[in-house]
């Protein structure tokens, strides 16, 4: 705290000439083209809502840099190594992919420069690769489905089949969910993972999960794969013997509106959606519908969140590299999706996680949230986070 | 596992249907290539076209209305993209012609993103085709059913329109032999630009009807891409038979991969595909002896 106070005081005295305030340079690490464009536009118009919300009392001028990942860890890579050495950013926010996020790691870590995760859901990043400089404020992937693979259990669920794309994420969540639920009593009678971004056709998967004869049918899917894939699954007429469970990124306030009457009925987990009832949400969506003229998905939340996890550091006055490090790890706010804290023993964000079911309301698709499961640090998963580095 | 007789039936069904979808995308390209060594790569971003197009017009013209004239749309931009792109790049030689079409997926991405935006969009299927129907024992979607009968019906047109009529001749005259063809007193140029336009409506067609399966991204002309290509390759240049025999063998193989060696599937077709490279280079059914 005392280092703090001097590096504000430090800066105060360099910048203190005209009569400006301080300022601070932020980078923006976002996908704006690629597959993941979409995502990185919510958050971005999250993140320009948060600062909008918190920082203008804040005697702090903030300077964005805005660069495009693409879906491309070597692109990630180049473009952070020119925030850092070009634009000498004092903290970058962003990252959607956690391929991206594995291939900067090492380089923020080295340099020590603040980095605010606003997706990439990677268990490892705040486990065995976490690092001080890196604050996650979106979720980790077994985070979101371990509260589910429980709560399936005391539902009376016995025996499940899973479903998921075959790549990191994938089959994080489903360990994530499967620990949990063999853990409670339940049995997985079957896993397929679909080779990712190349299955157009889910027929023969769905068939297969018809044929185990599990008590439900359990997956991760997201974007455009699980636009295909509810809507498969609900041609096949099965949710009468094989209910559909999930990893609420399934079925998303992005795109359920594409999957309409499909998604009906369909239960997932998730960190966030726009109909949790608190006042802080309520401000949030109304706020963000205004802006945008859609409601907010998780992406925007977690944009909307990291901005505001940002202003909370400025607010202590951290102004560098190292005091808004430090800050960042210590936030804690009540925000949209509930009370937020950072573990400090990986960095990562404890919250609570919401069951809900897709129901069709007056306005295409929306959510009703069945249960709220209570919040939860991740396991350390190997993390051995060492302290700050001084000087 | 319960293996029984209707699972099988139900795989297989599935199999066809994913044949046939390739079937609509292939054809076109297959004949394109075999007629005039054109190599387009941009027919996966016109079958992007077709679906953004049907998903567009589903709205307010309805179903029906939308698989009807999305094919015609893509035709349109098949023309616009003939006369202002590919008649001056027939000479210029293959590699030059991939990287044009190559380029142009990009742009046509590009613009579609710019036209639709980046979220995916929706198209419902017809009330008539939502449920399911028993067929042989299993309960299976209406709407891949028909999938599957517009696949066989377009094949059938197309296979009768190729054997037994007179531009149906010509074409093979023309694929067979251009120059000789030419000699003869076709119109070979034209030729192509009717077969182009046609493959251009089968690739929106393809896109249509695959709207309300798959979802309708940005991203699904690339997704489709070398499905298709795999399907040109397995079955050789510029036929029909090789078109319809290498969707067969792509949906079948993709699908009982998928069941029976999951962890092989994503590998199992481009095995194949090598194994076919290897033994018959030219293809299970090349137009060209």
């Amino acid at each position: 705290m005392k280092r703090a106070t001097m590096a504000t005081l430090a800066a105060a005295t360099t910048l203190a000439l005209p009569a400006a305030a301080d300022t601070v340079d932020i980078g923006i690490l976002l996908p704006f083209s690629g597959v993941y464009a979409s995502l990185g536009n919510e958050i971005e118009a999250g993140f320009a809502l948060g600062l909008e919300t918190y920082g203008n009392d804040l005697d702090v001028e903030i300077i964005l840099h805005r660069e495009d990942t693409e879906v491309t860890p070597a692109t990630g890579l180049a473009r952070t190594r020119k925030l850092i050495l070009q634009d000498d950013v004092d903290a970058i926010v962003g990252i959607v992919s956690s391929g991206v996020l594995g291939a900067v790691r090492d380089l923020v870590d080295g340099a020590g420069v603040p980095l605010i995760v606003a997706n990439a859901g990677n268990d490892a990043a705040t486990g065995e690769d976490c690092s001080p400089w890196i604050t996650r404020v979106s979720f980790s992937n077994g985070q979101v489905n371990r509260p589910m693979g429980r709560w399936m259990a005391e539902q009376g669920i016995e025996t499940v089949y899973t479903l998921a794309p075959d790549y990191a994420a994938g089959r994080q969540m489903i360990e994530g969910f499967a620990g949990a639920f063999t853990e409670a009593g339940g049995t997985i009678l079957g896993s397929d993972f679909t080779p990712f971004q190349q299955t157009q056709d889910f027929g023969p998967y769905i068939a297969q999960a018809q044929a185990s004869g599990a008590d439900a049918l359990f997956v991760f899917y997201a974007g455009g794969e699980a636009i295909s894939f509810v809507n498969q699954y609900a041609s096949f007429g099965a949710a009468e013997d094989l209910p559909l469970y999930g990893s609420g990124f399934l079925t998303s306030q992005l795109y359920v509106n594409a999957q309409g009457a499909s998604a009906e009925g369909v239960i997932t987990a998730l960190h966030y959606v726009p109909t949790l009832d608190n006042p802080e949400n309520a401000a949030f969506v109304a706020a963000f519908a205004a802006a945008n003229g859609r409601l907010p998905s998780e992406y925007a939340v977690q944009g909307y969140d990291a901005a505001r996890a940002l202003t909370e550091a400025l607010a202590t006055g951290a102004r560098d590299r190292e005091t808004l490090g430090a800050a960042l790890r210590q936030v804690s706010f009540t925000g949209p999706r509930g009370a937020l804290a950072i573990d400090p023993a990986t960095n990562n964000i404890v919250q609570p996680i919401y069951v809900y079911e897709t129901v069709t309301g007056p306005e295409g698709m929306t959510q009703e949230v069945l249960a709220a499961l209570p919040a939860e640090a991740d396991p350390v998963n190997g993390c051995v986070m060492p302290s700050l580095p001084t000087n | 596992m319960t293996q029984d007789l209707s699972f099988w039936t139900l795989q297989t069904l599935n199999a066809l249907q994913l044949s046939m979808l390739l079937f609509l995308l292939s054809i076109g390209l297959t004949v394109i290539f075999g007629l005039m060594h054109f190599v387009n790569l941009a027919h996966g971003a016109l079958y992007a076209l077709g679906a953004y197009i049907a998903a567009t017009l589903a709205g307010t013209a309805g179903f029906w209305a939308a698989i009807l004239l999305a094919p015609l749309g893509v035709a349109l931009v098949g023309v616009v993209l003939y006369g202002g792109l590919i008649r001056r790049m027939r000479k210029s030689g293959p590699m030059a012609q991939v990287l044009v079409t190559f380029g142009l997926i990009f742009a046509l991405l590009d613009l579609t993103r710019i036209l639709w935006g980046d979220l995916a969009l929706a198209m419902s299927m017809p009330a008539v085709l939502s449920g399911q129907v028993d067929l042989l024992g299993v309960s299976y979607p209406a709407y891949r059913l028909f999938i599957i009968v517009l696949g066989a019906a377009i094949f059938a047109a197309l296979a009768l329109v190729l054997a037994r009529t007179q531009i149906g001749a010509m074409i093979r005259a023309g694929v067979d032999n251009d120059a000789m063809a030419a000699c003869l007193g076709i119109n070979v140029e034209r030729l192509f630009f009717v077969v182009f336009c046609v493959g251009c409506a089968l690739a929106g067609l393809a896109g249509a009807v695959a709207a309300p399966l798959l979802s309708v991204t940005p991203g699904m002309g690339l997704q489709i891409l070398i499905p298709t290509l795999i399907v040109i390759v397995i079955g050789g240049l510029g036929s029909l038979k090789g078109a319809i025999a290498g969707s067969l063998i792509y949906g079948f193989v993709q699908t009982f991969g998928a069941v029976l060696a999951p962890q092989l599937a994503s590998v199992l077709i481009y095995a194949l595909l090598a194994a076919v490279l290897v033994i018959k280079p030219v293809g299970l059914f090349p137009a060209k002896g």
